[in-house]
Formats: C-alpha cells, sequence, structure tokens
C-alpha cells in the first residue's frame, strides 16, 4: 500500500503556480511579472522626481519668489505674498522693455520665415543627390560654430569702420545706409549699435531653426497636387497661395516657435551688438545678479513663460504638432 | 517653505544687510609649518604662474620657497566671490571694495594679525586703514592692488587731454570739428551713476553731494538727469572691456570712461590713444587679500600675504594689470612696470579717486540715501531711453 504512489497525489503537487525560481534576480523578475505596476512605477519614478523636482521644483521655487516684494527702504526681500512686484513690471521702463522684447521676436520670425520658405523650398523640391547634402550642411554648419564667435564676428560686419560699409562705400550707395540710419527707432550711429543690427544678428543665428521644419513639411506636400492644382488652371500664385502655403503652414509655425522663444530668451546678442537698451533676458540678470531683486527678476522670467504658453496654444490650434 | 526660500535664495541679500558689528574672531597668534597647499579666489589676471607670458610669473618661485602649491578659481563679479567664499574651500579671496564689506558683515573672513606680515610697514599709508577692509580699527586683509577709472580718449579726436568728464556727458564739437554724439561711451553698470554724481559734486555745489556713493532722493534725481541727456551722446554702454577696445577701433568712439588696463593695451597696439583724470576726479576700485574665516591653510595663507606684498611681485602686477600697487617701493627699479609706470596708471592721484562701495539706505554722510537696488532699476530705464 505505501509502495504505490498514487499518480492523483503527484498531479496534485504540481500547482499552476511555479515555485520560485531562487536567486535575487529571479525573485525579483517574478515580483514584476506578479505586478506588472510595480516594473511600471519603478522605471517611471526618477524620471519623474527629475521633472517634479529639479526641473518643475525649481521652476516653481523661481516664481514663488515673484509673488514676494523687495523692501524700498532697506532692498531686503519681503517674504509676504503681494502682486507689488508683477505691478512693477507695467512701470514705463520695465514695460518698454517687454514691448522692445516681444516686438524683435515678432520681426525676427517673420523675416525668418520669409528667408526659410525659399531656401526650404529649394531643397524640398529641386535639390537632390549631393545637393541635398550640401544644402544640410550648408544650414546647419554655423549650428556647429560658437555662438558667440559668430556674434562678434557680425559686430565687426556691421561696425562702422567695418566691411559692410567699406562695401557700400564701393558700391557708391553709403547715402542709401546712411539714409536707413537716419530713420528713428531702427536706426542708430552705425549698424553695429542700432536695432537694425540686433535684428540682422538673430535673423543670422536661428534662422537654421526655421529652415529645417520649413524644409521637412515642404516634403510632405505631394507633387501631385501641385500638378493637380495646375491642371485645374490655377496660376502659380494661386497654387501657393491655395496649396503649397496651407500645407506647410504647420512647419512654418514649428519653426517660429524656435525662433520666437529664442529671440525671446536671449541676453548675449543685445548685450554684444545693439544701443544698450535691455532686453527681457539682460534685465532678468541684472536684477538678479547685482541688484539682488530677485522678486523683479522672477516677474521678468514669467513674461516669456506666459507669452510662450498663449503662442503654443495658437500654435497648437493651427496643427503645428500633428506630425509630432 | 518660508525658511526654506529665505535661507535658500537670499543668502547673499541678508548677508549684505547683516549686523556688521561681527565680534573679532580670533586671529592667528603664530605661523604653523606650511600645510602645502593654498586655495585663493581671484580676479582673471590677478594671480599669474607665466603661462600666458612667461615675464609674468609670481607664483612658481613663492611655490619653491614655501612648498605651498598655489590654486586659483578665478571670478569674475563681486557676486561671484561672495558666493564662492559663502561656499567655501578657499583659504582667500581678492576682494573688491562691494564685496569686502560684505563678506566681513557675513563673518565669511577672519581679522588678520598684521605683526605675521613682516611686509606690513611697507604698505602704503594711504590704503593701511582703509575702511573697505578695515572695521572698528579691525582689519581684514592685505591691500593688493587698486586702480582709478581713467577717461580714455582718442589723440587725433583731441589736440590735449580733456580737462573734464564734459566730453562725455553735454554735447560738443571736439577739436577734430565733429559732434561728440554718437562717439562716446559710458559704463554700462548702475555703478555709472556715481561718476554722474561726482560730474555734479564739481559742477553743481548747490546740491550739497559729499560722496557721489551716498546720493539723496534730489542729488539722486540730478544725477539720472544728467545721464538722461548722456544718453543722446552714447551710441553703446560698454560693459566688455575688449568689446569697448573694438569700439575704439572700428566704431569711431573716441571718449569714454575706462580702465588703465584698456588703455595700456591699445597702446601697446600703436593706436593715438591716451589717458587722462579730469578735473572732477575719478571713481576707481581697490581690492584687498582676505582670509578666510574657515581657512583650512592658513600659514600658507600668511606667507602668501606676505609674499603679495613684496615690491616684485606689486610691481609685475601693476605692468600687467594697468592698476597700481599697494607697496610704493614697487614703483621704483621694477623692470616690468618701468620708472614711469605707476605715474602712468594713476598713482600719485590716489586722493583724487572716490573708491567704488555699495550704495546703501542708511549712509553716513546724510542718513538716508538711494539704495543700490534702485540704482540698478533706474539705470535700466536711462539705458532705456526713460
Amino acid at each position: 500500500m505505501t509502495t504505490s504512489a498514487s499518480p492523483a497525489t503527484t498531479v496534485q503537487r504540481e500547482s499552476a503556480v511555479l515555485p520560485g525560481q531562487g536567486g535575487i534576480t529571479g525573485a525579483l523578475s517574478d515580483k514584476f511579472w506578479r505586478n506588472p505596476k510595480l516594473l511600471l512605477i519603478l522605471m517611471l519614478t526618477p524620471p519623474a522626481l527629475w521633472l517634479g523636482i529639479i526641473y518643475l521644483g525649481s521652476l516653481f521655487a523661481l516664481l514663488a519668489q515673484s509673488f514676494f516684494s523687495i523692501d524700498e527702504f532697506s532692498g531686503m526681500v519681503q517674504y509676504e505674498l503681494t502682486l507689488k512686484t508683477y505691478g512693477e513690471l507695467f512701470r514705463p521702463a520695465n514695460l518698454d522693455i517687454i514691448i522692445r522684447t516681444v516686438s524683435m521676436a515678432v520681426i525676427v520670425t517673420l523675416a525668418a520665415a520669409c528667408v526659410a520658405f525659399p531656401i526650404g523650398y529649394f531643397a524640398a523640391r529641386y535639390a537632390r543627390g549631393k545637393w541635398k547634402a550640401l544644402f544640410y550642411i550648408g544650414v546647419m554648419l554655423p549650428l556647429w560654430s560658437s555662438y558667440l564667435v559668430k556674434v562678434y564676428a557680425w559686430k565687426l560686419i556691421l561696425a562702422k569702420e567695418g566691411i559692410l560699409t567699406w562695401i557700400f562705400t564701393k558700391l557708391h550707395l553709403t547715402w542709401l545706409l546712411e539714409a536707413w540710419l537716419t530713420i528713428p527707432i531702427i536706426g542708430g550711429y552705425s549698424l553695429s549699435v542700432s536695432y537694425t543690427g540686433t535684428f540682422l544678428v538673430f535673423l543670422y543665428v536661428w534662422l537654421p531653426f526655421m529652415v529645417l521644419p520649413v524644409q521637412a513639411a515642404l516634403e510632405r506636400v505631394p507633387g501631385s497636387f501641385i500638378e493637380a492644382s495646375g491642371d485645374l488652371g490655377a496660376t502659380p500664385g494661386q497654387t501657393f497661395r491655395h496649396v503649397i502655403f496651407p500645407l506647410a503652414l504647420p512647419g512654418i509655425v514649428a519653426g517660429s516657435i524656435f525662433t520666437f522663444s529664442l529671440t525671446l530668451g536671449d541676453y548675449i546678442i543685445p548685450q554684444i551688438v545693439g544701443s544698450s537698451r535691455l532686453f527681457i533676458g539682460q534685465a532678468v540678470y541684472a536684477q538678479q545678479g547685482t541688484a539682488g531683486n530677485i522678486p523683479l527678476a522672477a516677474a521678468f522670467t514669467v513674461v516669456p513663460i506666459v507669452i510662450m504658453g498663449f503662442y503654443l496654444w495658437g500654435a497648437k490650434r493651427m496643427g503645428a504638432f500633428d506630425a509630432l | 517653505m518660508k525658511s526654506l526660500l529665505k535661507s535658500g535664495t537670499s543668502v547673499m541679500v541678508v548677508l549684505a544687510f547683516a549686523a556688521s558689528q561681527a565680534a573679532a574672531a580670533d586671529m592667528m597668534t603664530e605661523l604653523g609649518t606650511p600645510e602645502g597647499s593654498v586655495n585663493i579666489v581671484a580676479w582673471p589676471g590677478y594671480i599669474e604662474r607665466g603661462e600666458t607670458d612667461a615675464n609674468f610669473d609670481w607664483v612658481t618661485s613663492f611655490e619653491k620657497e614655501t612648498g605651498c602649491a598655489v590654486n586659483v578659481k578665478t571670478a569674475n563679479t563681486s557676486d561671484e566671490m561672495v558666493a564662492l567664499m559663502n561656499e567655501g574651500g578657499f583659504d582667500l579671496v581678492t576682494a573688491s571694495g562691494d564685496a569686502s564689506l560684505r563678506m566681513i558683515a557675513g563673518k565669511r573672513v577672519q581679522p588678520i594679525n598684521t605683526d605675521l606680515i613682516p611686509s606690513w610697514s611697507t604698505v602704503d599709508d594711504r590704503l593701511k586703514s582703509a575702511p573697505w577692509h578695515t572695521v572698528d580699527g579691525v582689519h581684514y586683509g592685505t591691500p593688493y592692488q587698486w586702480g582709478p577709472n581713467v577717461l580714455m580718449y582718442n589723440t587725433e579726436a583731441f589736440a590735449e587731454a580733456p580737462k573734464s568728464w564734459n566730453v562725455v556727458f553735454e554735447e560738443m564739437t571736439l577739436a577734430d570739428g565733429k559732434s561728440n554724439k554718437g562717439r562716446v561711451q559710458a559704463y554700462d553698470g548702475p555703478i555709472h551713476i556715481a561718476d554722474a554724481a561726482q560730474y555734479l559734486m564739481a559742477h553743481k555745489p548747490e546740491l550739497g553731494i559729499k560722496s557721489p556713493y551716498e546720493l539723496n532722493a534730489d542729488q539722486y534725481a540730478a544725477a539720472l538727469d544728467l545721464l538722461r541727456g548722456q544718453r543722446e551722446l552714447v551710441s553703446r554702454y560698454w560693459h566688455d572691456a575688449f568689446i569697448q577696445m573694438d569700439d575704439f577701433k572700428n566704431e569711431g568712439v573716441v571718449a569714454s570712461g575706462s580702465w588703465p588696463f584698456q588703455v595700456n593695451l591699445l597702446k601697446a597696439e600703436g593706436l593715438p590713444i591716451a589717458s587722462t583724470i579730469p578735473e572732477e576726479g575719478v571713481t576707481g576700485w581697490a581690492d584687498t587679500t582676505m582670509l578666510h574665516a574657515e581657512a583650512e591653510n592658513p600659514t600658507c595663507a600668511y606667507l602668501w600675504m606676505e609674499h603679495s606684498l613684496s615690491p616684485k611681485v606689486q610691481g609685475d602686477l601693476a605692468a600687467w594689470f594697468g592698476s597700481n600697487p599697494a607697496v610704493p617701493a614697487a614703483c621704483t627699479g621694477n623692470a616690468l612696470l618701468g620708472d614711469e609706470g605707476c605715474a602712468t596708471n594713476g598713482f600719485d592721484d590716489f586722493e583724487r579717486v572716490s573708491f567704488w562701495q555699495t550704495p546703501v539706505s542708511k549712509c553716513e554722510s546724510q542718513g538716508e540715501c538711494v539704495p543700490y537696488y534702485r540704482w540698478v532699476s533706474d539705470y535700466i530705464g536711462v539705458i532705456g531711453g526713460r
């Protein structure tokens, strides 16, 4: 009786759940298999902490500062919630800085779109083989060299006694340059100390960020659409307005996000080329670095965040993120 | 949260205004054996070991003699220096007038025992008890170098040296027959308001300005008015020494407040540039070598302070930086500086220099003054055309 083990008991011992595999990796593997959510939590925690504490945390610490104010007499920061610092943003001098920066960002973005479109169009529809490679190198090359070197080079090009003035003199066009510089606001003593100079440098430095998305958008416009438009009797102008431009618009909007936000935040270019009138980035630097007025610096930082919030909302509505 | 923000982000502000009656920490009474190294926070170009130019080396010999390896951390602004010293891990700092008092108030530096520095007696009497490193009769460091903010000008535009700062403050026709509009520069920092105040001290005595760093509301408003007029003349405010030099070379700028550093470099390139100290006087800076309150290598630090006061080091540094030595003996017999070097850099004009200090609301001369943070926001407005 005792010698014969019944098959039934053997089956009972082998239950559906296998015994643990043993070892740490084995145990962990089993645990993850049983609780898929645990693995998910473990994998997501580090990036969530990074995003939550390092990135958002520091951002909110900064934003919180903007609700404090600086004591008029002692210059000490007062830790009481107030909107006074935001009120200071509307002082004429500070409002000037905001208007100046936003206008520059808008103009740079529009100009970049106008310059980038033909370049992108050529690259997308005509350039083939090695020309396409050359296009990519040509557009990307400025991004590989040092930003500062480029800006200093531009300072020399635009200087009163620089190469641009020399070219204008050789072409007997000095009068044109002089006339341009006498225009109020955008003119100045020389190109390198005028808004025109600042604008040109911004345009040059940020152009690649516009060309690439525009080119990508134009690549996706099917050639058959353009042929069909022509077959149906549309003039080239009508084809551009009703077919090519609307289809390329998401690319332009995507590029404009780069050019607009980069211009909004830059504080190096206006310091080297321009009339010394501050842009938002420089104002933040001056207020927190030397003045110790951290609340006002924080309030200034909020301005581009709010503007970009609206901008991105508008861009989303125009379909800039559809391709993402 | 409140206390976290307080301690985290406004350490500097708090330190700046902390009670200045710091109880004197225990100063050293005798030197021990050299620890083998010394860590210094310094302005760029202040501590040279012959790597930029083999002639300018005042570190190698010190390391050989004392066995203290010198480690230098350069800082570009006074705020950066204060931050590094707050962080700790350094023994010495070459602090300017604005940073030095902040660090004394914040107890980041300790009093020094001048008996342990044999060369102390050779220090310029004008600097020995200067208010930017001496508080209540206690010395918090050894003077290192000082210099004036001179008026740099182009000798082709000016037949003779300008006598007054009015060439950068008021529109006029220069000796070359053209207006100064667009051809002058001013410093792109709020401290330039002090230069305007100094000009008003001489030209509008009825305002009663006693110190260009201590201005009441009326005096301050007058200085801002003067600067608004200057905005019409200035095409670009200078911020970076090398950009200013480029503007004198390529942008047709002929006059500006500047440092001897730029003047010497432009002269060395053979350009028609010279500098002068106008009748109103000038503003200037004076730096002090200060010892960290928790210095880990105090003996090496004391040895460095002694070494830094030797005429050779002082003279070489003055030649290199375009500054003035804190030890008068350095002015004679230094090959690099030359016998004219001190006169060129403004050594004899000490009395005419108003040394840089941070404007505070509680000022000595008149009780209530406009504090520095307002200088910052208002100067931004002036440059922006307000």
